[in-house]
């Protein structure tokens, strides 16, 4: 009788936290106004939707950029925001001296499909090279030089796509059509948007299975677990981080595509806007976690649209910038393993 | 035996603290050229450079009274008389003419926004990217108290530059300085207090993200439910200069006011000079104290601070406030001297731009730290330009580029090579803290492993 009474006695309770309470409070008064918002403007809201998916998916393709390096090396690759920006701007470059606003039908997709492949290699090209050149150097450093490093790097990239399209916006031509796929609630969902769709998807599976069932995808796993176990079992470890910032790289050339494509213009400051952007949505999600970047990136984007554009006691587009790091540092606080990651010494 | 031997080969002991290279270069070189360059005479500059390189080689000159005094005097007279000989100083070769005054004073509070940030990074390594925003802070304190922003209120306190029945509030600026160190470094607590708990990278993260929410509330800021905080893009002006009023002036002669008075740049000049004094005092002094200690020893290893009793929020929300009270004193000042505040001055390049100086110099190295900004803060307002200038006149971009160039609009991208270069060659800085470069070059060591096994 007395030892059971103990063992009822020493099962651990729940102890709500004020922390994990204000965290809640939060979330649930999120989900109150978008509900009062819904009801008020359902056609508003059905149309927000759509476009925070597309912004949505275009972020959490680049937050995957992040978190591939950040699971391998313990490095926010501050650059990675800039490599983008790149891309889109050799985006532009293409659509404009290939003339592809004049083509249409199937010649155009062929034109898309390799300036899909020539982005991705463009900008995996560089993000390689960066890794080479500056972090490989310093992997044994102190975690604060390579952090400074990729700073100076982004610098860098900035300074490049300053000079190689000047300070203004450069706007590419509109080549996607604008047609209606489906409506929802009276909101046409447009071929545009959809392309965004049509585009991640498979580059996503793709990635998934290059991750989860290949060899090389083993070794990157095996090296972001273990650096030196990894080495000792014939990984070789230098390959393995450069052909992750590969990766991370077509995605950011992907992202950039679509980017350029959907929001028809590209400028050298947009790589570090979206850049921190994304990183919020690979933190929200679970750094390291690629389904979390996926989803950190959706959430951003429903966040930032909803902002923008819902009438009900919404902040409006001057304040996202500071509400997505709002989100940041209340995710650091709250929640620093994100959605779906794993607590980590650095945010305990 | 052997086992003894690797240890000490994979971890240097701390080595006697000698003189570095640059800094005995500079010790000689400097005042030799400023000789030659007052004088004109190249035989008076060479025999200046012989006397101090003696006075460095003589052995017994550090054990002499005052003798560790020579080096900081000499460079604090030269830097107080700067404005009495910069008009006849040569050019140099490239760089073209000296700093003027008034780049000089810029010069002197981007040191003291380093010398803050320093402390944050250099002695406590907690890297932050979001130094703007205490700027930002200190300069919209300025703005608050001493210009005619609240137009409904009429309060004077010692204000100059207006007159007693003009609006809004005005505080003497001398207050305005340590009430925006004041409430900077609260406003470094209240961000501190829930972003300390994160370490390296991720507080470096959250940091930025204040740093940039402060330019966009500081853009948005016109209409803050209703009420005018920082009247939005157009920026607060004009900001009232510092001075001592009528009543000083007339009892000891001290200037009534900065702005008006016959040589007002040379006030502000020696006015900043003064705060950089202060500055560097007191960032010895924090070094060298209880507190400092603990930065120190959070630094290199937080895990064995905390096992040694050192607090670790408490000590890294005092470094955060140390540093933040005089990134703020800083902003209030540049606030001053430029008469205006305006949100596009505070954005993420600025903090970059800060960090660079940091790192550049070498973190938690007073002389390095003033050395690094200095020299970039002299290189982003006069240097680059200079050295396009010359770039362009004598055809070495027509050589190299084939067409002039318009070297500023590279400035970004010169920081960025600065950082990774710095980092990837000398990650200690120019002027190095022998402590802080024992502890970059311990993990990069000879016997170090092939890959490291954990490094935080």
């Amino acid at each position: 009788m007395a030892t059971e009474q103990a063992s009822i006695r020493v099962r651990p309770g729940y102890k709500p936290d004020w922390l994990s309470i204000i965290g809640i409070a939060l979330v649930v008064l999120f989900g109150i106004w978008l509900l009062i918002n819904f009801i008020k403007t359902p056609a508003d809201f059905y149309d927000l939707f759509l476009i925070g998916l597309t912004n949505g998916a275009i972020y959490g393709l680049v937050a995957i950029g992040y978190s591939l390096v950040y699971g391998i090396l313990e490095l926010i690759n501050f650059a990675h925001g800039d490599v983008f920006m790149l891309g889109g701007m050799l985006v532009a470059t293409m659509t404009t001296s290939w003339a592809l606003d004049t083509k249409s039908g199937t010649v155009l997709w062929l034109f898309v499909v390799l300036m899909l492949l020539i982005t991705m290699a463009f900008c995996a090209t560089i993000n390689t090279t960066i890794e080479i050149v500056a972090y490989r150097r310093l992997r044994n450093a102190p975690r604060l030089a390579p952090l400074i490093t990729a700073i100076g790097m982004s610098f860098i990239l900035q300074n490049i796509g300053l000079i190689w399209k000047g300070a203004r916006p450069t706007s590419v031509p509109d080549i996607l059509p604008h047609g209606t796929v489906f409506t929802i609630g009276g909101v046409p969902y447009t071929w545009n948007r959809f392309i965004v769709i049509l585009f991640t998807v498979p580059v996503l599976l793709s990635l998934m299975w290059l991750v989860q069932k290949t060899r090389q995808g083993k070794a990157m796993r095996a090296t972001a677990q273990d650096r030196e176990a990894a080495a000792m079992m014939g990984i070789s470890v230098n390959r393995t981080i450069s052909f992750t910032f590969f990766i991370a790289g077509c995605m950011a050339g992907a992202a950039a595509l679509l980017y350029a494509l959907y929001f028809t213009n590209i400028r050298y400051t947009e790589g570090f806007r979206v850049g921190l952007i994304a990183f919020t949505a690979a933190v929200l999600g679970g750094i390291g976690n690629l389904p979390g970047a996926v989803l950190g990136g959706l959430v951003i984007g429903f966040v930032q649209a909803f902002n923008e554009g819902l009438g009900w006691h919404s902040p409006g587009s001057d304040w996202t910038q500071s509400i997505v790091f709002g989100i940041l540092i209340l995710i650091l606080v709250f929640r620093p393993e994100g959605l779906l990651g794993e607590r980590t010494p650095e945010g305990a | 035996m052997k086992l003894l031997d690797t240890v000490r080969a994979r971890r240097p002991a701390l080595k006697r603290e000698t003189m570095p290279r640059a800094k005995k270069f500079a010790i000689v070189g400097l005042p030799a050229l400023f000789v030659l360059a007052i004088t004109g005479s190249a035989s008076l500059g060479l025999i200046v450079a012989g006397l101090i390189l003696a006075a460095l080689y003589v052995p017994a000159w550090h054990v002499l009274p005052l003798g560790k005094w020579i080096v900081p005097l000499t460079v604090i007279v030269l830097a107080v008389l700067y404005p009495f000989y910069q008009p006849n100083l040569f050019d140099v070769l490239v760089f073209g003419n000296f700093p003027s005054i008034d780049t000089g004073v810029t010069m002197l509070i981007f040191i003291m926004m380093a010398l803050g940030l320093n402390i944050v990074v250099g002695y406590a390594g907690l890297l932050d990217l979001g130094y703007v925003a205490f700027y930002a802070m200190g300069a919209y304190t300025a703005a608050w108290f001493a210009s005619q922003h609240f137009s409904n209120v009429t309060f004077h306190l010692g204000g100059v530059g207006v007159g007693p029945e003009v609006p809004g509030i005005h505080v003497s600026i001398w207050l305005v300085l340590l009430i925006a160190g004041i409430i900077t470094a609260f406003t470094g607590i209240v961000i501190g207090f829930p972003t300390l708990r994160l370490r390296g990278d991720y507080l470096a993260i959250v940091t930025l993200g204040f740093g940039e929410i402060m330019p966009q509330i500081a853009n948005n800021g016109d209409n803050l439910a209703g009420f005018n905080v920082t009247n939005g893009p157009q920026g607060i002006n004009p900001i009232d200069p510092p001075g001592f009023g009528d009543s000083l002036n007339s009892a000891v002669g001290l200037p009534t006011d900065f702005l008006t008075s016959p040589n007002s740049l040379r006030l502000f000049y020696w006015t900043a000079l003064g705060l950089v004094l202060f500055t560097v005092f007191c960032s010895v002094r924090l070094r060298d104290s209880r507190l400092g200690r603990a930065w120190i020893a959070i630094r290199e290893d937080e895990t064995a601070a905390a096992a040694m009793g050192v607090p670790l929020m408490r000590t890294k929300t005092w470094a955060y406030a140390a540093g933040a009270f005089f990134g703020g004193i800083a902003g209030a000042y540049y606030a001053s001297f430029k008469s205006g505040t305006f949100p596009a001055d505070f954005y993420f390049n600025i903090s970059v731009f800060i960090l660079c100086m940091v790192i550049l110099g070498g973190m938690g190295s007073i002389w390095g730290v003033i050395v690094g900004a200095a020299f970039l803060s002299y290189l982003n307002q006069e240097g680059l330009a200079n050295i396009g200038a010359w770039m362009n006149k004598n055809g070495v971009s027509d050589a190299v580029f084939g067409k002039d160039i318009d070297v500023p609009l590279y400035t970004s991208g010169i920081f960025g090579v600065i950082l990774v270069l710095t980092m990837l060659f000398r990650p200690e800085g120019l002027i190095p803290s022998s402590r802080r470069k024992a502890e970059f070059h311990e993990g990069v060591a000879e016997h170090a492993p092939l890959y490291d096994v954990e490094h935080e």
